[in-house]
């Protein structure tokens, strides 16, 4: 891998000709999230829905009041759209047939999804940063909007584990994506399927141990509080194993082999 | 330079591209004829590692395409024009594309402006390009590279009689500079006109390759008269074997100079006179467009 390199002032053109690096592909990739209005769209609304939560919050006279509260709320919204993003960064290639062009300029196609993952994730740490800067701008108006004062504290423990919950939540799009490689199929299947799981698992006493082990929703709640530890994060793995490592590993192994038409 | 060597594609039972191989040399232009289905896309689709032969290998500058390290800045390629994001703008596009490729973005510029894409519609998403602004937008995308080879499905679609007259000055300074160009179609003379070796592909096999001499100036000379018995009989006459040719005319193994030589030494009148054009591969191609498969025996002899 090589990194690029600067054309040449005499002739305009690159001197060497190298493979192009894999943070150019991740830029090229992070580029395809927004630069449509589908993906521009989904960014303005993620962004504006963590704004209305932390209003809500703050004009709600019992909700918790602190940056730690504000930051841990903003989650929800960003959780459920972000994943989207992360569908429509695989479908929207087939839906779109840009797979074709990307495979051409590109044809070890791992690399594209190596690049596709990694776009994804700094998504998620994006929208982190996202949720730290609304919850911020909560805190500091709640002695303005409300009778309570500043409070600034966050563990780093609930830091890295909502970095990582929302990183896992964004994958999780991404390895729907990648397994049905169709936009409104992936997004109807991504939000329907947990969900029927979560609910068939709580209502039938017998199947306790797939809500701990195998219910990605119930393993990951304790890490929004930074409080997952021990046992929880072996539950976390197995989750993580069924709803993004297989999908990923079948869809995968499908776009390596499939033809691009 | 491209090579072609037995490629057969199979889909379960179904044999879509059977044992098919060309090369194609820089500096010419090699025209991939065929009516749709016969196999065309499959045979460029494999060259461009998009779908994996059965069995065979196609190599691009001498290593399998899959092993070149950044194919963009080796070979240029247009499959589809319409497999294009319609949310986003031609220039963003091709900016894309420039990420990839490592080069500057004034490189897009370039290639808008040579393709006549500049200014304001570049800035247009392409979901309201025409096609034929499509084929352009996919025709700067692959001279983006500033490759040495150019592989082309079908961009004379869409394009309209000017736009077809400016793609075939391009392909051909891109083969005067030393370029590889391979480009398919299904109308003969699309590629007449600018091509320099033909391979015509009939049901996923090879029926026809070779230079456009070879292949279209069909040896002999059409002659016609009133009477048609006084001409075949004056030929003969001059030691010049006759056929028969289409209607009423007859085709007389010589160069038009020896056969009107002939005819006026005999005194006999003549109302058309002229070589022998291609209608061996028009015939041919007539054929296989009409579906029946069948191509014509004398062609299916002319030297792999």
């Amino acid at each position: 891998m090589t990194t690029l390199t600067a054309p040449d002032p005499t002739t305009g053109r690159a001197p060497a000709v190298g493979s192009p690096s894999m943070s150019a592909l991740t830029r090229v990739e992070l580029r395809k999230s927004y630069d449509t209005r589908a993906g521009r769209w989904l960014l303005v609304v993620i962004g504006l829905a963590a704004l209305a939560v932390v209003l809500i919050l703050l004009l709600v006279d019992d909700a918790p009041k602190s940056f730690e509260g504000f930051f841990g709320f903003t989650q929800l919204p960003i959780g459920i759209l972000l994943p989207v993003l992360g569908i429509l960064l695989v479908t929207s290639e087939w839906s779109q047939r840009t797979a074709m062009t990307t495979f051409v300029l590109v044809p070890r196609r791992s690399r594209v999804l190596v690049a596709k993952v990694l776009a994804a994730a700094v998504l998620a740490v994006l929208g982190v940063v996202a949720s730290l800067v609304t919850a911020a701008l909560g805190t500091v108006l709640t002695p303005v909007l409300s009778d309570g004062d500043m409070e600034w504290t966050l563990s780093a423990a609930q830091l890295g584990q909502v970095v990582l919950v929302q990183v896992l939540t964004v994958l999780a799009g991404v390895a729907f994506g990648m397994l049905l490689l169709s936009s409104p199929l992936a997004i109807v299947l991504y939000f329907v399927l947990p969900t029927v799981f979560t609910l068939l698992v709580n209502l039938v006493a017998a199947l306790d141990w797939m809500r701990d082990w195998l219910d990605l929703s119930t393993t990951t709640m304790p890490m929004y509080e930074g409080e997952l530890s021990g046992q929880g994060w072996a539950q976390v793995a197995t989750s993580v194993g069924l709803w993004i490592v297989v999908p990923m590993a079948v869809g995968w192994w499908r776009i390596n082999r499939t033809e691009i038409a | 330079m491209i090579t072609i060597d037995h490629l057969t594609k199979r889909y379960g039972a179904q044999v879509a591209v059977s044992d098919v191989s060309f090369s194609c040399q820089p500096g010419t232009v090699t025209g991939f004829l065929g009516p749709n289905g016969a196999g065309k896309s499959t045979t460029l689709r494999a060259l461009v590692g998009l779908t994996t032969p059965s069995t065979g290998t196609t190599t691009v500058a001498g290593r399998s395409y899959r092993d070149l390290p950044n194919p963009g800045r080796t070979v240029g390629v247009l499959l589809d024009a319409g497999a294009q994001h319609s949310g986003r703008t031609g220039r963003e596009v091709l900016s894309l594309s420039a990420m990839v490729l490592g080069i500057g973005s004034e490189r897009v510029d370039e290639a808008l402006d040579r393709v006549g894409l500049a200014g304001k519609a570049a800035g247009k998403r392409v979901g309201n390009y025409s096609l034929g602004m499509r084929q352009r937008l996919g025709l700067a995308a692959a001279l983006l590279g500033d490759p040495q080879v150019l592989v082309l499905d079908e961009p004379a679609n869409g394009l309209d009689p000017d736009g077809i007259y400016w793609m075939r000055g391009l392909l051909r300074g891109f083969a005067d500079r030393g370029g590889t160009v391979l480009l398919s179609s299904h109308l003969l003379r699309e590629v007449e006109a600018v091509a320099d070796q033909l391979v015509v592909i009939s049901s996923g096999r090879i029926v026809a390759q070779g230079s456009k001499q070879e292949l279209l100036g069909g040896r002999g000379t059409v002659v016609r008269g009133p009477d048609r018995a006084l001409l075949e009989r004056a030929l003969r006459a001059a030691g010049i074997t006759v056929v028969p040719g289409e209607g009423d005319a007859l085709v007389a193994d010589a160069e038009p100079l020896a056969v009107g030589q002939a005819v006026a030494a005999a005194g006999v009148v003549l109302t058309e006179l002229r070589p022998a054009g291609g209608e061996g591969l028009e015939e041919l191609f007539r054929a296989l467009t009409h579906g029946d498969g069948t191509a014509s025996p004398q062609l299916q002899e002319v030297p792999a």
